[in-house]
């Protein structure tokens, strides 16, 4: 008898469960059911949708946490009459930071979501063995995203933040079937770079190279002016920010699939959110390689 | 409601151990047809065969024996095939049965699977000739010599025979699985659709077919649904319509109906996909059936149905599990009785609902052996939440068995006899009292 328990209604599981029945379709006799696999590619991207909302929303709770610390910090640290003997100071730490911030940020985001890495790798894995992929990284850039993540309200740059990628997928080999070309992507994937990582730079409160005092005391008043002018500031600094982080793990998990899957049959981008229609075309336009995966007779 | 035999020991000697769960996949049964009617009962299966029921002539002598379906005739109509070009195994399942309308003596039915539509004929031999002069009763070639007298052959009776022949075979017409085939009310040409595409086809000519739907878009990521069913109208042979997974009708030419339904946030598109769709006898109606619920249409109003029944709405909160062991996906089928007054749909755990359009009044009915000896009167279940208050013979939503579930059903064209087809088993009904459900 068949188990009728509710399973637990969660987005990252019903992704998984997606992925593995369009992979098994592909071994199914018969040959692959379009509709079901239209259906599937339904559920894919509502509990994707879904996925990425919870997802800005913790990500934007640390981020007004880590915005006021670090707000909090440098009220005790900058002299505002010394900002351009600090800003070549700072530069360095402050992109280490960066990097040092993505890299914790995204291993937590990660851990809370994969519940079964192994199980999502091997997917994963078998899934992009067979995907072709549109050659090469047509990157966007970095800046395009960066930028807009630094708004002086939280509010209005949640709303523009493209779709989310946690973790940046260090290394895949993919064989190109239309093209039969075999590329090797480095860096993962193409909206990886958006702005929850961005979101951290500068933050440095956990930062491995420069450690600072968390201070609680701050005054409240003056945050949102310093807040504003330490935005500005750093924003130039932001563009250099290298994106490859030295902490990639070897398998992709869900998240990146969410990326490769999200936009399904590229048909339902007009029903997307606004959130992800910020994302770029290129970004969209390399989906497409591996919606065609799926449809493929 | 009454009685009846159910299957018969030819559909599943294959393997199937009454005391155990195992089912031999190739016994599935597919799909269930009667005839224009009601006299024959089509089956198929699976395993790609086809059996064929008759009913009993009513006998003066055993008058609680009228009206039994034996086998008639049992066939293979599709074999596994392999496509080279593409390395796929095209499945031998039938997956829809219909028949034509009598013409002559013969009967006449289309058969498909998810590529190739046949055409069978169906006739009986109670005669055979005797008395050939130049061969003997074995059929040997007489020696000459021995023939002294010549004879006329005489047609003497034999015991009955039916022999169905493949008349037609329509191939390599279809990219995609074929889901549907409709038969014309001008009785010379039907319809196949499959998830993209539906053609016209003419009974006689096998080599090709007209293309009348084709909602494949240029770029196939741009696809977002899929043809369900599609069904010719009973009596105006231009019009038919189609469904489509998004729980939309489509009324050929020009009129169109849509159903939006937003259930939940990450299975709306699942539930309100069309699974089957019938136009009434009488051609004013059309009944359709998504996953929780059937809905009957009027073809005169396009912007919502007439009427909306909950097949088993107790599903709504499991639909995460049912999409995890697939049972999401099942394709249940709908029926109208012969005068389009009630409708009839399969659920799990071998239950079917009737809807009484008129009085309003619904009643769940259970497809099991033992519920089911000769003659019995079917008890009206009841499908309780987990954990309410329960009366003997209720059965609580988590006590559902889904591997039971009645996909296909049908109604006899004019009588109160309904084909259920439960997994391997086909039951049929017969309903020998005027019951309330009139």
């Amino acid at each position: 008898m068949i188990s009728t328990m509710e399973c637990a209604v969660d987005a990252q599981s019903l992704i998984s469960m997606s992925l593995m029945k369009i992979h098994n379709s592909r071994t199914q006799r018969g040959g692959i059911k379009l509709h079901k696999n239209l259906l599937v590619s339904y559920v894919l991207r509502n509990a994707r949708q879904v996925y990425i909302k919870e997802k800005y929303a913790e990500i934007y709770r640390m981020q007004q946490y880590e915005e006021v610390m670090t707000v909090c910090n440098e009220i005790q640290e900058l002299n505002p009459l010394d900002l351009d003997a600090e800003d070549t100071d700072d530069e360095e730490q402050t992109r280490a930071a960066c990097c040092g911030e993505e890299a914790s940020l995204c291993d937590a985001a990660c851990q809370r979501g994969a519940a079964q890495p192994e199980a999502h790798a091997r997917t994963a894995s078998a899934l992009l063995s067979g995907c072709p992929i549109e050659d090469g990284g047509k990157e966007p850039e970095p800046s395009d995203y960066r930028s807009c993540c630094m708004e002086a309200s939280p509010l209005s740059h949640f709303d523009q933040f493209p779709a989310l990628q946690d973790r940046h997928c260090n290394k895949t080999t993919v064989l190109d079937l239309d093209t039969h070309v075999v590329t090797t992507v480095e860096n993962g994937y193409l909206y990886q770079d958006c702005c929850c990582d961005a979101l951290q730079c500068g933050q440095g409160a956990q930062s491995p190279a420069k450690k600072r005092k968390v201070e609680f005391g701050c005054c409240i008043s003056e945050v949102e002016e310093i807040s504003d002018f330490t935005a500005a500031r750093k924003r130039a600094k932001r563009e250099d920010c290298s994106y490859s982080n030295p902490e990639y793990t070897d398998t992709s998990n869900i998240s990146n699939l969410i990326s490769i899957f999200g936009s399904g049959f590229s048909g339902l981008l007009s029903r997307q959110t606004d959130l992800e229609q910020i994302c770029s075309k290129q970004a969209l336009a390399s989906l497409g390689a591996w919606t065609r995966a799926i449809v493929a007779f | 409601m009454g009685e009846d035999t159910d299957a018969t020991p030819t559909l599943n000697h294959h393997g199937f151990l009454p005391d155990h769960n195992y089912v031999t996949e190739a016994d599935i049964i597919s799909t269930v047809e009667f005839n224009h009617t009601g006299e024959l009962l089509a089956t198929g299966d699976k395993g790609g065969r086809v059996v064929i029921f008759q009913r009993e002539p009513e006998s003066k002598t055993e008058p609680f024996s009228q009206g039994e379906y034996n086998v008639y005739s049992t066939f293979q109509s599709h074999e596994p095939e392999f496509d080279y070009l593409k390395s796929l195994e095209i499945e031998e399942k039938i997956n829809k049965i219909r028949w034509l309308p009598q013409q002559n003596a013969a009967q006449f039915l289309l058969s498909t699977n998810d590529k190739t539509i046949k055409l069978w004929k169906v006739s009986e031999r109670d005669k055979r000739p005797e008395g050939y002069n130049l061969k003997d009763e074995e059929g040997r070639i007489k020696d000459i010599c021995t023939v002294t007298s010549l004879q006329v052959p005489v047609l003497k009776p034999m015991d009955l025979m039916v022999e169905v022949s493949p008349r037609r075979v329509f191939a390599n017409a279809h990219t995609y699985h074929v889901n549907s085939i409709s038969v014309n009310s001008d009785y010379e040409t039907y319809m196949s659709a499959d998830d993209l595409r539906i053609n016209l086809w003419h009974l006689d000519i096998t080599d090709r077919s007209f293309n009348i739907v084709d909602i494949k878009p240029a770029n196939m990521e741009d696809l977002t649904e899929v043809i369900t069913a599609a069904e010719f109208h009973p009596h105006h042979c231009n019009l038919f319509v189609y469904s489509s997974s998004k729980g939309t009708l489509r009324l050929c030419d020009m009129r169109e109906a849509a159903l939006c339904d937003k259930h939940s946030k990450f299975f709306s598109e699942i539930i309100s996909s069309v699974s089957d769709v019938k136009f009434s006898h009488s051609g004013r109606y059309l009944l359709t059936r998504d996953y929780l619920t059937a809905k009957v249409w009027d073809l005169n109003m396009e912007s919502k149905p007439l009427e909306t029944y909950q097949v088993h709405d107790y599903l709504r909160s499991k639909l995460c599990s049912l999409y995890e062991n697939d049972c999401i996906f099942d394709k249940f089928e709908c029926a109208w009785n012969g005068s389009d007054s009630v409708i009839m749909t399969g659920a799990y755990n071998n239950f079917f609902r009737m809807f009484d359009r008129n009085t309003k009044r619904d009643v769940t009915l259970e497809a099991s052996r033992e519920s089911s000896k000769p003659r019995a009167v079917l008890k009206p279940r009841r499908v309780c939440a987990a954990g309410g208050k329960r009366r003997k013979d209720d059965i609580s939503v988590d006590s559902l068995d889904f591997t039971k579930k009645i996909l296909h059903t049908a109604w006899h064209p004019t009588e109160n006899i309904i084909a259920i087809a439960a997994t391997n088993n086909l039951y049929i009904f017969q309903d020998k009292l005027n019951s309330e459900m009139h």
